[in-house]
């Protein structure tokens, strides 16, 4: 669409003709004069410019000064960002019922899970139990592990007796002597115990078991009924023996100074060497032995060094050394052997089994299919199986998968509180498990 | 595939002798050529494993005595038990989770995601019920932290016990924790988060293990994590889902969480009343003790972690953490406490985390009463064992975070000891 070429030509010639004469006439007319005066209107309007440009450039150069000082400004902030780390992280942003996730809980399932108990009683259910049903379900659920009298076996927690020694040595924290609040033992029971089967007790259960710690504690009488009524109006014995953290009070106000760094002390004395050397096997775990140098004299130090160099210290050092991987089962019984000890979890609270494995709550387990049942030395069984070692049965498969099926109906008044394994797979696996094991 | 490399019997004798030359090959002239560098070796020579063989490696054989180790008559059963993070061997800050110390009450057990929920009740506007999907749907955060053991170092109150940091200060680890804040879930629930109320936490397992932790807490800087190092949860940590809860005591870092509940007091739950709680020599006991004081400890050398290199230069190496927030300060002590010189920090203490410290220096070869004392952003100071006993008696169990002493003799060989 541009324009043809002699449109554009032609005005353009006949301007530069009409400057032409304009000129011819203005010089003859007064020649000097004109050029002066031009010179002097020339003279000015580059003055002008000059003055013009000269202020464009200082604000231009203003300008340039400005934004230099605003990239140096944002370089400095991101080095600054860069080095104290507070660079494009944020918190997670969070907000009020912002995301609509989950789903409403039932009230059946809060039901099923919040059955935590408060100090003043809440969230107990309704129920009651006495000392002697007490005494009953506790020799049955509790007594392999907590006695007979809740005086504790082996390692396990005593729940009986204790008080007065708080101050002592050694102070012996029972529930009767220490435990402040009753509905602690409530609810771990309810929640925790038996070890193994947890979750398994009754209400009523678990209330004639607390009664009869009570009871064991001398805390209450024979014929005490522990219910959900009566339950908040007890007080323990231990109940005011608590203080709050108070370490900001009497230890931080005084820890918190600037620390000694020279001729902090005169003389620096020995006092104590390690009661246990522990040596590291390859195997895994520790052996604590006895560290027979400990009585040897050390040296005391002062700012001038140690005031004597022993010879030869016999300081025994636990060292650990590379180990082989044990050698992997290579047989195809290896799955169920390995499905078999995973279940043996369940047992393994209680029977110990493996080189050198000693009787727990249960007897050791080792070489137990084929063996006499009740056969093993120092075991106290009750009195199912010590008739069952009279009449020299054994312990067959057949016989493992009954008892362990159903202890309780198997050898009725077993005290194995184990209440069965439900697979049949868990049974085949765990046999399999216990006939790997040696003698 | 190529051959395999297998150390061969020729090999394992001639890396020996090597050995035994690599004594002297410190000073500047060797006695001969070193045949490891002068001999072709197998493993210059043969073939490596391919990059399949173990999908999910393990550390190399030589390294397998780098492990957790419980000490069997701590407790009556390894299923409720304690085992020890071999911190001996380690350097940096992050722990692996496969040697990170375990605690359970129960035992460590297998909860699949598909399994997993999580409850969120109490005094809230609308009790929710979570899955594992909609928890990995929420904003999530990454934080370093320590998990320390309240009982960490507890054996050592009566005096000098064990003879290993590994068993002394063992009961720690310090992982990256992906996680939700748990203020995200409190206020998706429309909790009530005034200051008076706490929040009660709770695991799937058979313990069930619950502590009540104060509202104020419960909004800082708590996280439901799932994800540790950048991998999942291991099951011995609280696969899938376990609470993170910086600074405070271990046993409030409920794993396999299932439920949160909003309460109006403390539920004084066993975990809170009968145990985690000290009591002092006028049997009165102290509890709700939640923060770790700032300690410190030298890993190497240590009893598990002897000089074997003699005179000349040693690094002394060790952790240093508070529950208070940042590591400033670690000095150490190489004559019992007489004199302390400021050790090197690894890099700037992230807070709540562990922090690696350093001393190089020279030593002279004469036996060592080594310590080290750390100090934390609050100004506070890592007291002496000594301090601790005037303060707390010695029939306390939890919270013994005094100044360990190793004794070290001419021959390198360091002891737990206690000094005057």
């Amino acid at each position: 669409m541009s324009k043809p070429l002699s449109q554009i030509f032609l005005p353009a010639i006949g301007g530069t003709a009409l400057m032409l004469a304009v000129a011819v006439v203005v010089a003859e007319r007064n020649y000097g004069d004109n050029q002066i005066a031009t010179l002097e209107r020339q003279v000015v309007q580059v003055s002008e410019r000059a003055e013009k440009a000269r202020a464009t450039g200082q604000a231009e150069a203003a300008r340039v000064g400005e934004l230099e000082a605003e990239i140096a400004e944002i370089q400095a902030a991101a080095a600054l960002r860069v080095a104290t780390g507070s660079n494009l992280t944020a918190p997670a942003p969070e907000a009020e019922g912002a995301y609509g996730l989950g789903r409403a809980a039932l009230v059946e399932e809060i039901a099923a899970w919040d059955v935590d108990v408060l100090p003043d009683g809440r969230g107990l259910p309704e129920g009651k139990g006495d000392v002697w049903t007490g005494e009953e379900v506790f020799a049955d659920r509790c007594a392999s592990c907590h006695g007979d009298f809740a005086e504790g076996v082996d390692n396990w927690p005593v729940l009986a007796g204790g008080f007065d020694t708080l101050g002592d040595e050694d102070p012996v924290k029972t529930v009767g002597s220490y435990w402040p609040h009753l509905s602690t033992a409530w609810d771990y029971i309810s929640r925790s115990m038996p070890f193994g089967e947890a979750g398994t007790l009754t209400a009523d259960e678990t209330y004639a078991i607390v009664a009869y710690i009570l009871y064991s504690n001398d805390l209450v009488d024979e014929d005490f009924e522990l219910n959900h009524e009566n339950f908040a109006d007890f007080n323990m014995y231990n109940m005011d023996g608590f203080v709050i953290d108070d370490r900001p009070d009497l230890e931080y106000a005084a820890w918190r100074s600037e620390p000694c760094m020279e001729n902090c002390k005169d003389e620096v004395k020995i006092t104590m060497r390690s009661v246990f050397l522990v040596e590291t096997p390859p195997e895994g775990g520790s052996n604590s032995v006895m560290n027979h140098a400990a009585g040897e004299e050390l040296p005391s130090f002062t700012a001038a060094g140690p005031s004597f160099i022993p010879e030869g210290a016999k300081a025994t050092q636990a060292v650990a050394q590379d180990t082989a991987a044990p050698a992997a089962l290579a047989d195809d019984g290896a799955d169920l052997i390995a499905d078999g000890q995973k279940v043996f979890k369940k047992c393994a609270a209680c029977h110990k089994v493996g080189e050198g494995a000693k009787n727990a709550s249960g007897p050791q387990l080792n070489g137990i299919v084929g063996r006499t049942i009740g056969g093993v030395e120092g075991f106290k069984y009750s009195k199912v199986f010590q008739a069952a070692l009279e009449e020299g049965r054994v312990w067959d498969e057949a016989a493992l998968t009954e008892f362990l099926a159903k202890p309780k109906s198997y050898m009725k008044g077993t005290k194995m509180a184990f209440s069965g394994l439900k697979k049949e797979t868990d049974l085949t696996a765990v046999i399999a498990y216990l006939a790997s094991l040696g003698e | 595939m190529g051959e395999k490399f297998k150390p061969s019997r020729r090999a394992f004798l001639r890396g020996s002798a090597a050995a035994a030359a690599g004594t002297v090959a410190g000073t500047a002239a060797a006695q001969g050529p070193d045949p490891l560098i002068t001999e072709l070796q197998d493993w210059a020579s043969y073939t490596g494993a391919g990059v399949d063989e173990t999908p999910y490696g393990m550390p190399i054989s030589f390294e397998s005595h780098v492990v957790r180790r419980n000490v069997e008559w701590l407790t009556a059963s390894p299923i409720s038990s304690i085992n020890f993070t071999p911190i001996h061997a380690l350097d940096g800050t992050i722990t692996p989770q496969g040697c990170a110390f375990e605690r359970h009450h129960s035992g460590a057990i297998e909860l699949r995601k598909e399994d997993y929920r999580l409850m969120v009740n109490g005094l809230v506007d609308r009790p929710l019920v979570f899955t594992y999907d909609d928890l990995e749907r929420f904003p999530r955060e990454n934080h370093v932290y320590f998990c320390e053991c309240a009982a960490n170092t507890g054996m050592e109150w009566a005096g000098a016990q064990l003879n290993g940091v590994q068993f002394t200060h063992g009961m720690i680890h310090n992982m990256e924790y992906t996680g939700i804040p748990l203020r995200t879930l409190l206020r998706e629930a429309g909790a009530d988060i005034s200051p008076d109320k706490w929040v009660y936490v709770e695991g799937a397992d058979a313990s069930s293990n619950g502590r009540s932790i104060p509202m104020e807490k419960a909004l800082d800087d708590v996280l439901v994590a799932f994800k540790a190092n950048g991998e999942a949860l291991r099951m011995e940590h609280g696969y899938p889902v376990r609470l993170v809860v910086p600074g405070w005591e271990g046993n409030m870092w409920v794993k396999w969480l299932r439920r949160i509940e909003v309460t109006d007091v403390a539920v004084e739950s066993r975990e809170e009343t009968s145990k985690y709680t000290d009591v002092y020599e006028d049997g009165t006991a102290r509890k709700w003790t939640w923060v770790m004081d700032a300690k410190s400890v030298i890993t190497s050398p240590s009893p598990q972690m002897p000089i074997k290199h003699g005179a000349g230069p040693l690094v002394i190496s060790g952790l240093a953490w508070s529950g208070h927030g940042q590591i400033t300060r670690v000095d150490v002590s190489k004559d019992g406490g007489i004199t302390w010189e400021t050790a090197r920090l690894g890099k700037q203490g992230d807070t709540k985390a562990l922090t690696r410290f350093y001393l190089d220096t020279q030593w002279d070869g004469k036996p060592m009463l080594l310590q080290a004392r750390a100090m934390d952003e609050t100004g506070y100071v890592q007291p002496t064992k000594d301090q601790l006993r005037e303060q707390r008696g010695e029939n306390a169990v939890y919270h013994n975070n005094c100044i360990q002493t190793w004794y070290v003799s001419a021959e390198g060989i360091a002891e737990n000891v206690e000094t005057s």
